[in-house]
């Protein structure tokens, strides 16, 4: 049916229908002539999404919301309109391997800051509709997270930086061509004194190359690459312990025991979807009891790490050096300045009989020192070879990234820069704030920036060149392990871009159209040998990756001599703490709705940052009130200050959170982001300076006075309340020990009382054929996400905006509850996704007065949206709350791009109607159809759901009740699993394994034993 | 005391309720049950014009093309295609080469814009059809495209509506074909169909499925 | 002891003849001068009618959002509205039809206006299934079973089916009962009337009533028998509504007691309509004399009754949840006394419970100031019953992370109090065109009638 929802305007039209001819580039004739036309202007500035905008303010939402609910209301009386008449518009000539109706999918990879994450990408008639991890990619191996899906909506973004600009003018490449000749021969004539490249982390190793070759002919110009959210102390540290800056490369799958620092493996580690994937393979149900494995963390601010652990320190980022110097001593390393703490002893010994088996890592918040110490306790362990192994760094420039930053501000104060190019980076927003670039920027006379969006940067110099998407272009990248894969183009370019290898190709030559594809092959021509390229190069794109490119290990020797003695101990002022947004990351996210309504996994905030602190902290600041309303959670606004610097920022008390500090999320108060990153929460690196980019202490809290309207999707931290002994009596969430397992198998059982499910008015019913269904293993979630977003972009589900989510209308078809249990100082945590259960007694189905949600001879649970009229009834009736409703029309049906983005295998929704999980229904009825037309039968793995694929930790598990040998039927044998509310004999179809800890006796306060089941 | 009404007063109130109910019955009637299965509403039956006068009576019928020469992915995917312009000038590239009717089909080939054929058989956006599906299972072309070889221009057979849709998924037997005359536009149903269909539905392994998630997502 | 009764507490003011009786209610519809306080009152009501056409076209344009509703609480004052109305509009039929059937006389002069009564407050109630819908322009008529082209039916498992036609039939019955009842004194009204068109219009309507023998004959049969099918409607159609609630399995729905006690409180909630329109009515048009301190009275002893019952439902609720030691049911006892909307239930209380309990002193009762102020505390009191079953049962269920919070919007209240609108506009038309109560029925009140039939 994808033939017909072609886009509206021409521009996309071409790129869309035919990429092979959109490859000529046959956009418009000439920029200039089409910059004159006004439906260009106002293409230019279209508005996205028209309601989410609006939404902002009340006024225009109803004014938007009027027009489209007229119109809809038109349209929805089927009975008495007929079909509008549509057309079909064939290729002209049929690509090869392209069936139309059918997907194709390719293997490219994407840069999550600078390390590649490889990707196979659905594409429907040359359209990308959808990314899934590739399992050939060591950094992927099939799972992808919330960022990775986001790539396709990234890329269909209507704020994306269209045409070329001076001072924000419209203009054309060749003007700026024109205009670069001149200024670049000169500084080409002097050796590229003052010319300066300003870029991301860069792994590609084309574009490395080129660097290269351009600073060789201009050996005075210079490059720096800096990444705001930099891996400077892991460099540090490993050139601290090993003399150079090498890269560790973790090996879970073999650690029996391993100890973080702070180190945010789940979602803060170039590997983490990897990490992950090891982690869990220990700990999984139907994995062995006895091998499982034990993660202490140490850490100041809560994160996804220190909530999958089996120990969880809360220590303030400053005192955690001295638990390290501890550990160390404790290991028999020479490490002065220890700081005792009752864990260190039991500690120390859990990591000795593991021995090779152990792994100690270090986060990049904390200081060189304290990587350089983990280095030396691995080697002490004998863990270097078992767990952990050492490679060269994947980044042509490793470490340092801050100071050279603040190398090349200092140079364009002094007015040594004649020409800055910034390459894919945003320094303007988000460099460090006593670096003041902005005013140092303003001294170099030819500016030019080049990325996605007109941005904060692109509004502070003279040329601004709207950059192409990683979809869109020809490159290359490398993992963090070395791997490289060459990135290729699932569409031609949507606007007139130019991707960054091209346009420093027009640095390198100053005449000819660069051709992306061109410079890409023709670096590789030397590394895939000239002997049969082709076939090689064919290979690499085909899989994704370029065979045996993996960095080798290095023999590498600790010395922990060279670590310095610790600094003196900070003082007991107020600390505050610098943290990538789990949503937006650094902020380049901001302007992606499925991430700004993405729930973050510890508050279940959306749209907004927050300034974290824990229960204790709290109370000295005098208590934070944060009342939940029907129009959102309100809660008090303080004023920070560090060094002279302020900003103001919503307080919110987070369980868990170590006392004395203050946690601040970078990525948002975005000015330039575009319609939706704009405006979004507060700019944390206006407090952030070079010298101390994680963790400062001395700040100030002020409370204002003033509130704020937060939109948090589930009920704020409600620990003391009585709901919360009723969740304990509800069994909603199951955790027991390894220990407690290991004794009586069937414990998880005896936690909560489930009726003889015989216990019926009705005959069972059979299902003969299939019966589909799926198990979430809570011992294996680490709450990451992902599965929220790869839904969100499989199922069309739209984003509603933060004024809609604060009045609890969230749309999304997945979500993951997180609960507590123990004390909140440090409690546990735990998360459960909750896709619909597919009951097979749905209370939904008896009471829909249509019949729009009926069961399937399967045994699912379909929701009709074409059919429903939208009571609310079945929302009402279900248990579990899964079910939506479009309260107003939430789907832009209006943004072309967007209809370019949605998949065609599933309805688009629209106003008043009720929808809800299907277990990917159309993933299976084409798995099915397949099966068939093959002459097979479907077996185990044919259909995998949008939210399983994506699942790093293989924690969601979906297939065949009825076929013994599956999976999934096997799973739900398993003495773990357990049915949520199973007392209601809804008899649900998704089933859970329950939590299992394997903590350390040994340890004192082993956290909440007692009053576990959140 | 004078009277309102006259005495045919009470004849008129009589009549009155009789014809009332007469067209109230008529009104509501026709517009639950005559005007949605109307013609005009499903636009059965009526021949549409194209872009260009491609005759399915003069391929089809007169020359016997086989339906997947241009339909090529009916087997293979949901949508069973529209041709590229490249297919059609396979031939026209020779046959009538200079043919002025022909032109839009040259003038695509050339500057390479597509043909803006009218969809005919259109199904809403919310019903997934699949072509391969059926084809595959023994459901001819015919069976619900109707004689393609003897039209001109292609119309729609039949209503496409829902009940439609339900009369073969419910019984599918009664118009089950050999694979091997499911292209066939010349196949007539046996006189021992229903026979002949149990058989096939058996051997295909038919299912006839009517849970709503078979054509609703 | 009838007679003796009825001297004490007569059901007519004495003095009265039979024509008497017809000038003075014939003369409330057919006089030339409109009291300038119906004006008043009818703009009134009127502009809020307004109010509610316009929440109802932005409805439509703009969708179910502009109401409060959300997840977890997917019902609200759409569904509140719709049971309080439809409560609200059984009084009337109970009046007619079982009183009738009891052979209470006090019914006489009250039954008219209460049936009216009816008819309008479940013109209100109606709107509501439909409105609620988020589309409610295909699912008004996708709920009527009929063979469409998509081969579908209505789910019949489903209580807001049942809601379909309890109302629908009600709705037409009470319709029915009412103008076959309004015929006589419509055929008394075109006889009395001096201005040929209006002779014309209620000459229409009375389908040529002349009174005669077999005319009565008739109608007494005709009326007889849609009494005896309005009867059992006045206990299905809100049981059937209760059933809307008691078939989910919401923690605070999920009960047997909902129809019994659902019936008890809808009667509670029409007779304090009645008594709501009934105290001002006489005032204004100085009825004493028809509507006496009796049927005041009775209906303030009906109340009184009822009230019992629907604390008794509210008791057992509690005491259910506590001894069936489910956790679900006592989380929502308590969190529906103590939770966030805790006030609400306490209030409701007050209202349906402690005040109306006053009505033992018969001073209290028998003082129509303080009573209109008890029947209006009654009326708010039995929507908060409602706003406390669906809201508070809805916004913390199963699943404490899916538990969320509700107000309403400003357009939750225009389109509540525009039905008010709705319904007094009606009732305003109705006061001034028809006549409020039934004529020919107080006749056979006056002494006069009544000698005779002591005699035979």
């Amino acid at each position: 049916m994808s033939h017909e929802n072609l886009p509206a305007s021409p521009v996309e039209f071409e790129g869309v229908r035919r990429p092979g001819a959109a490859a000529r580039r046959r956009y418009w004739k000439s920029l200039d002539e089409l910059a004159k036309t006004p439906a260009f202007m106002d293409f230019l500035h279209r508005e996205f999404p028209e309601q989410a905008s609006m939404f902002e303010d009340e006024k225009g939402r109803r004014e938007f919301l009027t027009l489209m609910g007229a119109s809809l209301a038109l349209a929805g009386l089927t009975a008495c309109t007929k079909q509008p008449e549509e057309r079909i518009l064939p290729y002209v000539r049929q690509p090869e391997a392209l069936v139309p109706g059918r997907p194709l999918f390719f293997a490219t990879a994407a840069s999550h800051d600078g390390y590649a994450r490889g990707l196979l990408v659905e594409s429907h008639e040359g359209r990308p509709t959808k990314v899934e991890g590739n399992p050939d990619h060591p950094a992927s191996l099939g799972a992808t997270d919330s960022f990775g899906q986001a790539h396709v909506l990234g890329l269909y973004d209507p704020d994306r930086s269209k045409a070329v600009l001076y001072l924000g003018q419209l203009r054309t490449w060749g003007d700026f061509r024109a205009a670069l000749r001149e200024p670049l021969a000169k500084l080409k004539a002097k050796g590229g004194a003052g010319l300066r490249f300003l870029t991301g982390r860069v792994t590609s190793p084309t574009l490395a190359a080129q660097m290269q070759e351009l600073l060789q002919s201009m050996p005075a110009a210079k490059w720096v690459s800096w990444e705001p959210v930099s891996r400077d102390n892991t460099r540090a540290g490993a050139v601290m312990a090993f003399g150079e800056p090498v890269e560790p490369q973790y090996r879970f799958d073999q650690a029996d025991v391993i100890l973080s620092l702070e180190a945010d493996f789940v979602s803060g580690h170039p590997a983490s979807l990897r990490l992950v994937r090891e982690f869990a393979s220990r700990r999984r149900g139907g994995s062995e009891l006895a091998a499982m494995n034990r993660l202490y963390v140490v850490e100041g601010s809560p994160t996804l790490t220190g909530a999958s652990a089996d120990h969880r320190l809360a220590l303030r980022s400053s005192a955690i050096e001295g638990f390290a110097r501890a550990v160390a001593a404790g290991c028999g390393l020479p490490a002065s300045g220890a700081v005792a703490h009752d864990w260190v002893a039991p500690l120390v010994k859990d990591l000795k009989r593991a021995g090779s088996k152990a792994l100690v890592l270090a986060g990049e918040s904390q200081p060189p020192a304290v990587h350089a110490l983990a280095h030396a306790i691995n080697e002490a362990l004998g863990a270097i070879g078992t767990t952990v192994s050492y490679t060269a760094p994947a980044e042509a420039q490793p470490g340092g990234e801050t100071a050279a930053l603040a190398a090349l501000v200092d140079e364009m104060r002094q007015g040594q820069v004649e020409m800055l190019v910034v390459l894919g980076a945003n320094p303007v927003y988000a460099a460090p704030a006593d670096l003041k670039l902005v005013e140092a920027l303003d001294k170099v006379p030819f500016r030019v920036h080049h990325g996605l969006t007109v941005d904060e940067t692109a509004g502070r110099v003279h040329w601004h060149l709207p950059a192409s998407h990683p979809l869109e272009s020809w490159g290359d990248l490398r993992a963090v392990d070395g791997t490289a894969t060459i990135v290729q183009p699932l569409i031609a370019p949507l606007y007139h871009t130019l991707s960054e290898i091209e346009v420093l190709d027009a640095f390198a030559r100053a005449e000819g159209t660069p051709k992306g594809y061109d410079v890409v092959r023709a670096h590789w021509r030397t590394p895939l040998g000239a002997s049969d390229f082709e076939a090689r190069w064919n290979r690499a794109l085909n899989d994704g990756v370029v065979a045996g490119s993996a960095f080798p290990a290095k023999a590498v020797k600790a010395r922990a001599s060279t670590i310095p003695a610790p600094a003196a101990a900070a003082a007991a002022s107020l600390e505050v703490a610098f943290r990538p947004d789990p949503s937006v990351f650094d902020g380049r996210f901001a302007n992606l709705g499925w991430l700004q309504e993405l729930p973050k996994p510890l508050t279940k905030v959306t749209w907004d940052n927050l300034a974290l602190v824990s229960p204790k902290t709290a109370a000295e600041l005098g208590g934070v009130a944060t009342e939940q309303t029907a129009r959102g959670h309100v809660t008090e606004v303080a004023e920070l200050s560090l060094d002279g610097r302020t900003l103001k920022a919503p307080l919110w008390v987070l369980p868990g959170h170590a006392d004395g500090v203050v946690t601040l999320h970078l990525g948002y108060g975005r000015t330039r982001a575009g319609q939706i990153g704009n405006g979004t929460g507060f700019d944390a690196y206006a407090l952030r300076t070079s010298s101390a980019p994680w963790t400062a202490s001395g700040l100030q809290v002020r409370k204002t006075g003033e509130t704020a309207r937060i939109a948090c999707t589930q009920d704020h931290w409600t620990i003391e309340q009585p709901e919360h002994q009723q969740a304990h009596e509800r069994h909603v969430v199951r955790s027991v020990t390894r220990d407690e397992l290991a004794k009586d198998e069937h414990v998880v059982h005896k936690l909560g009382h489930v009726p003889d499910p015989g216990l019926s008015l009705y005959p069972p019913v059979e299902y003969k054929g299939h019966a589909w269904g799926m198990t979430i293993d809570m011992s294996a979630c680490v709450g990451c996400n992902a599965c929220v977003t790869a839904c969100q972009s499989e199922n069309n589900v739209p984003v509603v905006g933060k004024e809609q989510v604060a009045r609890g209308r969230e749309m999304h078809w997945i979500r993951v509850d997180r609960y507590y249990a123990g004390a909140p100082e440090n409690p546990e945590t735990f998360h459960q996704p909750i896709p619909c259960m597919q009951c097979e007694n749905a209370p939904c189905e008896v009471v829909c007065p249509v019949a729009a949600t009926v069961h399937s001879d399967e045994g699912l649970n379909d929701m009709v949206y074409n059919r429903c009229v939208g009571t609310r009834y079945c929302s009402n009736n279900c248990p579990y709350k899964v079910r939506r409703f479009n309260f107003l029309l939430y789907q832009d049906w209006d943004t072309p791009t967007f209809k370019m983005q949605r998949n065609p295998e599933v309805t688009v929704r629209s106003r008043g109607v009720m929808e809800k999980c299907t277990y990917c229904v159309q993933r299976i009825s084409r798995a099915r159809i397949d099966a068939k037309n093959q002459g097979r039968e479907m077996k185990d793995g044919d259909v995998v759901t949008a939210c399983e694929a994506a699942c790093p930790a293989q924690a969601i598990v979906f297939g065949d009740v009825n076929d013994k040998t599956s999976r999934v039927a096997k799973l739900k044998a398993d003495p773990r699993n357990y049915a949520l509310l199973a007392e209601l004999q809804t008899k649900p179809r998704t089933t859970y394994l329950a939590a299992v800890r394997n903590p350390n006796p040994e340890i004192p306060g082993a956290s909440g034993q007692d009053e576990r089941h959140g | 005391m004078a009277q309102v009404f006259p005495r045919q007063a009470n004849d008129f109130a009589r009549a009155s309720l009789v014809i009332g109910g007469v067209v109230a019955a008529a009104v509501l009637g026709s517009f639950f049950f005559v005007w949605p299965r109307s013609s005009y509403m499903t636009r059965q039956k009526e021949a549409r014009s194209q872009p260009v006068p491609f005759y399915h009576l003069h391929h089809v019928g007169g020359m016997g093309l086989d339906c997947r020469y241009c339909h090529t992915s009916v087997d293979k995917s949901a949508v069973a295609g529209i041709p590229p312009t490249k297919t059609c000038m396979n031939c026209h590239s020779q046959i009538f080469k200079d043919s002025p009717t022909l032109e839009p089909v040259r003038a695509s080939f050339r500057d390479g814009t597509a043909l803006e054929w009218v969809k005919v058989h259109d199904l809403p956006d919310f019903v997934y059809f699949n072509h391969s599906a059926h084809v595959n299972k023994g459901v001819g072309c015919t069976t619900c495209h109707g004689p393609i070889d003897k039209m001109a221009f292609v119309w729609q057979e039949k209503s496409l509506l829902m009940e439609w849709c339900l009369e073969c998924h419910r019984a599918p037997e009664k118009y089950l074909r050999p694979r091997s005359e499911v292209y066939s536009v010349a196949w007539q149903p046996p006189s021992n169909q229903l026979e002949l269909g149990r058989k096939l539905a058996l051997d295909y392994g038919v299912q006839t499925s009517t849970s709503c998630s078979t054509c609703h997502r | 002891m009838a007679s003796d009764e009825r001297v004490v507490h007569p059901v007519i003011g004495p003095g009265h003849t039979f024509g008497s009786v017809t000038d003075k209610i014939a003369s409330l519809v057919l006089t030339k001068k409109t009291p300038i306080g119906w004006f008043v009152g009818f703009a009134i009501s009127f502009s809020l009618l307004m109010v509610m056409l316009v929440t109802v076209a932005h409805l439509l344009f703009t969708g179910i959002g502009i109401w409060g509703n959300n997840i977890p609480i997917g019902w609200a004052f759409d569904i509140i509205n719709f049971v309080w109305w439809i409560g609200i509009g059984h009084a009337g039929t109970l009046i007619s039809a079982i009183l009738l059937l009891l052979k209470q006389q006090w019914r006489t002069s009250i039954n008219r206006f209460a049936e009216a009564m009816t008819l309008f407050a479940v013109a209100c109630a109606g709107m509501f299934p439909i409105l609620h819908m988020g589309r409610s322009w295909i699912g008004f008529y996708w709920l009527m079973p009929y063979p469409n082209t998509m081969g579908l039916w209505p789910n019949f498992k489903s209580p807001l089916i049942w809601d379909v036609f309890a109302v629908s039939t009600y709705a037409t019955v009470s319709a029915l009962f009412w103008y076959v009842g309004l015929i006589p004194d419509l055929a008394t009204l075109r006889d009395r009337a001096q201005n040929q068109l209006v002779k014309v219009v209620y000459g229409f309507f009375a389908v040529g009533w002349r009174g005669s023998a077999r005319h009565w004959a008739n109608y007494e049969i005709a009326y007889l028998i849609l009494a005896g099918l309005s009867t059992p409607l006045v206990l299905s159609v809100h049981t059937v509504v209760s059933f809307d609630f008691s078939a989910g399995i919401v923690p605070g729905w999920h009960a047997t007691i909902f129809p019994p006690y659902f019936v008890a409180g809808a009667i509670y909630a029409g007779f304090a309509m009645v008594l709501t329109l009934a105290i001002p009515l006489r005032k204004a048009y100085g009825l004493e004399d028809f509507i006496t301190m009796r049927h005041i009275e009775n209906m303030a002893k009906v109340m009184l009754a009822t009230s019992l019952i629907v604390a008794y439902g509210y008791s057992m609720e509690a005491f259910m949840a506590w001894y069936s030691g489910n956790t679900y049911e006592r989380f929502m006892m308590w969190n529906r006394m103590f939770g966030p909307y805790g006030w609400s239930y306490w209030l409701l209380i007050f209202c349906n419970v402690f005040v109306i309990n006053t009505l033992w002193i018969k001073k209290l009762r028998t003082n129509t100031v303080y009573l209109f102020v008890v029947s209006l505390i009654v009326g708010v009191g039995m929507w908060l019953e409602r706003f406390v079953i669906i809201v508070t049962s809805l916004h913390r269920d199963f699943l404490p992370s899916s538990w969320g919070s509700y107000r309403g919007t400003p357009w939750d209240y225009s389109m509540f109090f525009g039905t008010i609108g709705l319904f007094l506009t009606l009732f305003f038309l109705f006061i001034r065109f028809l006549p409020t109560i039934s004529i020919f029925e107080m006749r056979t009140l006056v002494p006069a009638a009544t000698g005779e039939e002591k005699k035979s």
